[in-house]
């Protein structure tokens, strides 16, 4: 059915980039067959795996001509030609890009094993070497781009790096004995070429793994053709290389561009250095809370407590705070604003305040000013509580806005359509969002049916309503859990409708699930793997409905998918005070923890949110429709250029 | 031995013609409200508590071969063979039914359902009076509602229906100012729609034979036509496997299977359905068809390829699904129980107490995670793609 399949051709391929891609030229099937050999390794270079600071493009031209060859020649590699099969280069220089990284750890080890076996082996590698494969040495040295390295070696640019340069070369030869192999060759000279090669592998990881200045020293002495791996100063180049290749691809975009698209790295709490710097900066003094939990440093902990009253003593210092933004912040810092939808609708609402009172200051652009702005105020909102994914992408989206206000436009006219921007994604991105799943969701309730639903998701309790109002006959178990008990509010506004419920811990969720057909849960965020990144518990609940073979339905709005990737609950996270924890309220003689703070050897965790693995989802509910968890990518993908961005 | 014959599916076809309730239909559960919603609209199914998706299927693959059924209609005085007219005579007079076109086209066993709606849909196009866009759009969609609710409990119908509607109205042409070329292009798309989808069955055929190796032994469940042409190049390929058919009781389909395959001279073995699990060790993969093909990647298929996924899942043997891709639905069950009901009676041979309840639903869903991969005329697919396209197709 390809012609029903063209309209997706058509589609530009940036649109279709979601979190790995290949460079466009690759995506399209018809890539050409000279570029085949390259396309693993920048297919491996993912733009969550590029370390953002990179001072300077590097030069990458001089690789071309060396490698544009070989890459052209070593087609029939990929082909079954039996006796090119059989080489172990052949292998090798058919995967060497992409494993590349992977390998890098294990040809460290392997070479400190073997210190020198690299260099006695260069020293024979010309006595071993049939004449076809010397020919191929001098073929390398000629290339341009290898005189030119000698130059590069000052510069921090030196692209060769410490199994690239080697492997590239190993290809070349390789490609050209290839060539050489089907002309003519006896089994010995071939055996004599394998050998060669398998060689020169060794020899090239062991060189990797030298420092560097003294490997370019010794090697110098010993061989010209070594010289070109160990002249590759840097040990953090491997990048380099990837990027060399990639650049050959020719259409990757501009490394600013790239930049731009990569995810600034989260600030890593557990590094002093740049904690020290952030406090300098910031508005809301806090005091880090003590004796955090090993594995969860990197994330912010607070004393609590000691912060809302350091806020609004400052009220009248904090000048570039807009109140309105000042208010949202102080509610979510007391804890009053909580849940993804409520917490986004208040940041725009803010933000739609401070829009409407904002004026251009003279000699500046509304369009950078106003994003300027716009990033003091969301590092305020950071500092009161971290940001969820549905906030970061409403601010995305805000902020596209503002950019692509044109410049003509006057500044009323400016603010007025940012304004009706922002009135437009709460309208369409939530407030009908919810409606659409809740639609759709109940489609999935029938009458007798028990449904199960963990702490508080507005999405699900939409949907339980509008099922009562139709006149669904069904029970509804609520599974709360402490701190925070927020399955009672839930609780108390079903009962007001007239639904029947059973309230209870998640401690008995194994014990009720057996009566549960259908379970139903909220999520804050929905990551490209299907990872349901949710109050914490959501994943308990979901892993035991799954071993009972009951149905999991995540209700989520699509404007809170985000292409993110995350396989545990660790590396993102968020930690609520410790103290609520300790404390059982209502409860004075549970006191053995009152003092907890002074022991050193106890640590406090209470983790905000946790990580859903899809195959505990059977179904995710979002306004697109009943997908699921696999199709979360797909509807990123779709759909984040067009219309989530509006 | 064999207890369906010809005549049984006569006598059937006139009880459904004068709707008298069999006795088996005492007791079939209370009328579910999509096929209570049927009868509200104007042209109901007949006897809308039996599925006529697998009744239709009972006549073409059951034991009693078209042949034969063909003979037997032949004595009645109808030529189901017969291709039916290209075009309907519009001008006669006679108002224009695509349920009649539809019907004509059905007839053919070869064709699959939802390839007769689709060129009974292309037909209403063709035989519209409309003159305006909108007006020749809101016929269409009529005529596909009709033809959807004729019987709901077919996927494939459902689903060829609305991929059609997709398919035809979503392209330029109906920016086109001039009416008459709108409409002739959109003939056109009808028309290449409805051969995409006559040719899709080929296209798997082509797709599957890498999978089939020498000497390996496969499974098939049930009748289906696409998995038949998968057999059958491969036959004429010269492969050499071996085959096990089951039973595919109550319809018997599996015998039919069976019967073409000799023909065709493939060596294949004849299991009853409950002899599945004892006989997966020796199958090396499992060749399913699937009446639709839901969102989640899963099939829907009929009844008892649940359970072969299931064994074949636990013994790691793959299973593969072959099914055009017309056969997408926009429909995401939860579990078994999560579907319209589709029943069709099921002859035990002896006479079942009244007290004793029958499970006659005719068709059950098989979760994507027990497939391996889905042969399509878009690909060979794992089961996550089906999503993916499905969102592409209607969002």
């Amino acid at each position: 059915m390809d012609t029903r399949r063209a309209p997706r051709a058509v589609i530009d391929p940036k649109v279709r980039q979601v979190g790995f891609f290949a460079p466009p030229g690759q995506a399209q099937p018809s890539s050409s067959p000279p570029v085949s050999d390259l396309s693993p390794s920048s297919n491996s270079l993912s733009p969550v795996m590029i370390p953002p600071p990179r001072p300077v493009p590097f030069p990458a031209v001089p690789l071309s001509p060396l490698r544009r060859p070989s890459a052209g020649e070593s087609i029939p590699v990929g082909s079954y030609n039996p006796s090119e099969f059989a080489s172990p280069t052949a292998s090798f220089s058919e995967e060497a890009p992409s494993p590349r990284r992977a390998h890098r750890g294990i040809s460290r080890k392997f070479a400190s094993s073997l210190p020198s076996g690299g260099f006695d082996f260069a020293a024979s590698k010309p006595n071993n070497f049939p004449a076809s494969s010397l020919k191929t040495v001098s073929v390398v040295n000629t290339p341009p781009g290898v005189s030119a390295f000698p130059d590069k070696k000052g510069s921090k640019a030196a692209f060769a790096e410490k199994d690239g340069g080697p492997s590239l070369e190993v290809q070349c030869e390789q490609s050209a004995s290839s060539k050489s192999l089907k002309e003519k060759t006896s089994k010995a000279e071939r055996r004599a070429l394998q050998e060669a090669q398998r060689a020169a592998k060794a020899t090239a990881k062991a060189e990797g793994s030298k420092a560097p200045v003294v490997a370019s020293g010794e090697v110098t002495a010993t061989n010209a053709k070594p010289v070109k791996a160990s002249k590759a100063p840097s040990q953090k180049n491997d990048i380099s290389s990837v990027v060399a290749s990639e650049k050959k691809g020719g259409d990757r975009p501009p490394e600013k561009d790239r930049k731009k698209d990569v995810p600034q790295p989260r600030m890593q709490f557990d590094d002093k250095i740049r904690v020290e710097k952030a406090k300098k900066r910031a508005v809301v003094k806090q005091t880090e809370a003590k004796h955090r939990v090993e594995l969860f440093r990197h994330l912010p902990q607070y004393e609590h407590g000691t912060r809302i009253p350091d806020l609004e003593s400052k009220f009248f210092q904090l000048d570039p705070v807009h109140p309105a933004v000042y208010k949202v912040g102080s509610r979510y810092l007391a804890g009053d604003i909580s849940g993804g939808n409520a917490r986004c609708i208040a940041m725009l609402q803010a933000f739609q305040e401070s829009i409407k009172d904002y004026s251009t200051p003279p000699e500046k652009t509304l369009a950078r000013d106003l994003t300027a702005k716009m990033n003091c105020y969301v590092s305020f909102l950071i500092e009161c509580r971290p940001l969820s994914i549905s906030m970061g992408n409403a601010i995305k989206f805000l902020k596209t806005r503002i950019a692509k206000l044109p410049l003509t436009m006057s500044e009323s006219e400016a603010k007025a359509t940012l304004r009706s921007d922002i009135d437009r994604f709460i309208n369409e991105k939530i407030i009908l969002a919810d409606m659409l799943i809740v639609r759709h969701a109940v489609t999935k309730i029938r009458d007798g049916d028990v449904l199960l639903t963990y702490g508080s998701s507005s999405a699900v309790e939409m949907i339980l309503l509008h099922a009562h109002e139709l006149g669904k006959l069904f029970r509804v178990v609520i599974v709360d859990s402490r701190p925070k008990l927020e399955g009672q509010l839930l609780l108390r506004r079903l009962l007001g409708k007239g639904l029947s419920c059973t309230y209870t811990h998640i401690n008995a969720v194994s014990f009720i699930m057996h009566e549960v057909t259908r379970v139903f849960l909220g999520a804050s965020s929905i990551l490209s793997n299907g990872t349901v990144y949710s109050r914490v518990g959501t994943a308990c609940i979901a892993m035991v409905a799954h071993e009972f073979h009951v149905p999991v339905l995540v209700c989520c709005e699509a404007y809170k998918f985000h292409e993110r990737v995350q396989l545990d609950s660790i590396c993102s996270n968020e930690l609520g005070n410790p103290d609520t924890i300790s404390k059982v309220p209502g409860r004075k003689e549970i006191n053995y923890l009152d003092d907890w703070a002074s022991n050193e050897n106890l640590q406090l965790l209470n983790l905000i949110y946790d990580a859903t693995p899809s195959d505990y989802v059977s179904m995710i509910i979002t306004d697109y429709g009943m997908v699921p968890p696999t199709s979360v990518p797909v509807i990123v993908r779709e759909y984040r250029r067009e219309h989530l961005w509006i | 031995m064999w207890y369906r014959s010809a005549s049984f599916i006569l006598d059937k076809q006139q009880e459904e013609r004068d709707a008298v309730a069999r006795p088996e239909s005492r007791l079939l559960s209370p009328t579910s409200p999509i096929s209570s919603m049927a009868e509200t609209l104007q042209n109901p199914n007949p006897n809308p508590k039996i599925s006529a998706y697998y009744q239709t299927r009972a006549a073409h693959h059951a034991v009693v071969t078209s042949d034969w059924l063909a003979q037997a209609q032949a004595a009645v005085g109808q030529h189901p063979d017969d291709l039916p007219p290209e075009s309907p005579s519009v001008d006669s007079g006679k108002p224009f039914s695509v349920i009649d076109e539809f019907n004509n086209w059905r007839k053919q066993p070869d064709l699959a359902e939802a390839v007769a709606a689709i060129r009974a849909l292309a037909s209403v196009i063709r035989s519209s009076e409309a003159t305006t866009m909108m007006e020749l759009e809101i016929e269409l969609k009529k005529a596909s509602d009709s033809l959807k609710s004729w019987d709901t409990t077919s996927i494939s119908l459902t689903a060829g229906c609305d991929l059609f509607m997709r398919y035809v109205t979503r392209t330029s042409a109906l920016e086109y100012e001039d009416f008459n070329s709108a409409k002739s292009r959109l003939i056109e798309r009808a028309e290449k729609f409805g051969e995409i989808s006559y040719k899709a069955r080929k296209i798997i055929a082509m797709l599957s034979q890498e999978f089939i190796f020498d000497g390996c032994t496969i499974l098939v469940h049930g009748f289906s036509r696409v998995v038949l042409e998968v057999l059958k190049t491969a036959a004429e390929n010269r492969k050499l496997f071996r085959v096990l058919c089951t039973e595919g009781r109550p319809d018997r389909t599996g015998l039919r299977l069976s019967n073409e395959l000799a023909k065709l001279d493939v060596p294949v073995k004849l299991l009853i359905d409950s002899a599945v699990a004892y006989s997966m060790d020796e199958v090396d993969m499992v060749f399913v068809g699937a009446d639709g093909v839901v969102e989640s990647g899963g099939i829907i298929n009929m009844m008892g390829t649940y359970q072969i996924a299931l064994v074949a899942h636990s013994m790691n043997k793959p299973v593969y699904v072959a099914a055009e891709s017309y056969k997408f639905a926009r429909l995401y069950p939860l579990d078994q129980k999560d579907m319209a009901p589709a029943l069709r009676p099921i002859d035990f041979g002896v006479p079942i107490p009244s007290k004793v309840e029958v499970e006659t639903s005719a068709r059950d869903y098989t979760p994507p995670q027990y497939l391996t991969l889905l042969f399509t005329d878009l690909g060979v697919l794992t089961p996550s793609v089906v999503s993916d396209e499905l969102i592409q197709l209607y969002l």
